[in-house]
């Protein structure tokens, strides 16, 4: 029977740093007004810039992988805020309104 | 995060057993709680709500981040019946995994529950190879105690957050004696939610599926008595 779940982030990041790559992972750790993605939600990234998961819907995943790369290459977690408050701060935002906390963090 | 507390959180997960990482967003130490292991932790008071809402969520100190994982609750039906037919659909719309259990293959056919896990055998032979566990419901809907019985027995054993039973009060009086005289205690068998679902006055089998549904709801989100403040 197919479930109804989303892929299994966690497992891909688990297994892309078997393969030996580097892996950041970024996760929704707050959020304000009508965002998106829930609490919780988990978006991987490489060091290559390849990602899969979500945080927002698309929203910001272009921005988050960028400071994922850095976060990989600092070898130091780091907590992102985006929202229609941070538009200069960020210059991308959420659509809906939404604010959202993200912290990423390198698996090593 | 350290990569061996991401392959134990994995390890937990694919076991179907609950577990919480313990984030500190300020210096990025991480552990894993295991469930079993969280009762002497420091945080177990909200770890222990935390793992009844299943919500993942940054402490009041605004620096400690909680992923929490539990399982995808499992609905296990006994009986291919009309109850059945309507509370798998709605089950899975929940968000519930759902299996249906019947040996009678008469009952137990594709075209009766065409969206749904229908195992057409006997359940101490599925419950060999897909034991039940803390995050499943059971809804024993038979009526035959060569049936019912032995997966009840099971679900009390293996601490399934909600079991229930069809039938009427004279029906479940001798599942009691029945159970009761093959060696389950008494504190267990009045985990037996009977007559099963919620009393809504439901009268067809859908209404019956809304009312075991609205049940186990309750069983899955509700803290229990004594125990407050959870989300």
């Amino acid at each position: 029977m197919e479930k109804l779940f989303e892929k299994d982030t966690l497992a891909t990041a688990e297994a892309w740093r078997k393969e030996g790559r580097e892996v950041a992972l970024a996760t929704v750790v707050e959020t304000w007004g009508s965002a998106p993605r829930p609490v919780g939600s988990h978006l991987v990234i490489d060091g290559e810039g390849n990602f899969e998961g979500s945080v927002s819907g698309g929203c910001v995943e272009g921005a988050v992988v960028g400071e994922a790369l850095e976060v990989i290459g600092a070898h130091q977690a780091k907590m992102l805020e985006f929202g229609v408050a941070d538009e200069t701060a960020w210059r991308v935002g959420l659509s809906c309104g939404g604010k959202i906390r993200v912290f990423v963090e390198p698996v090593e | 995060m350290d990569a061996a507390i991401l392959s134990g959180l994995n390890a937990e997960r694919a076991a179907r057993r609950a577990a919480i990482l313990v984030t500190d967003t300020i210096d990025g130490h991480t552990r894993l709680v295991k469930k079993a292991e969280a009762a002497h932790d420091p945080l177990a008071e909200e770890l222990a709500r935390r793992f009844r809402s299943g919500r993942s969520g940054m402490l009041e100190d605004g620096r400690t981040f909680l992923t929490v994982s539990v399982p995808p609750a499992w609905l296990v039906m006994i009986g291919a019946v009309h109850i059945s037919q309507a509370l798998a659909p709605m089950a899975r719309m929940a968000g519930l995994d759902a299996t249906i259990i019947d040996p009678r293959t008469a009952f137990a056919t594709p075209e009766r529950f065409p969206d749904v896990e229908l195992i057409a055998e006997w359940p101490e032979e599925v419950l060999k190879t897909r034991p039940l566990d803390a995050y499943t419901a059971l809804a024993a809907l038979t009526h035959d105690p060569k049936i019912d019985d032995v997966p009840l027995t099971a679900a009390l054993e293996a601490g399934s957050f909600y079991v229930g039973a069809l039938g009427s009060r004279k029906t479940h009086a001798g599942r009691i004696e029945r159970l009761s005289g093959a060696g389950v205690g008494a504190d267990a068998l009045k985990r037996i939610h009977a007559p099963i679902g919620l009393d809504i006055g439901a009268a067809s089998p859908a209404e019956i599926a809304v009312a075991v549904l609205a049940e186990l709801i309750a069983a899955l989100r509700k803290a229990p008595a004594g125990e407050s403040g959870a989300a």
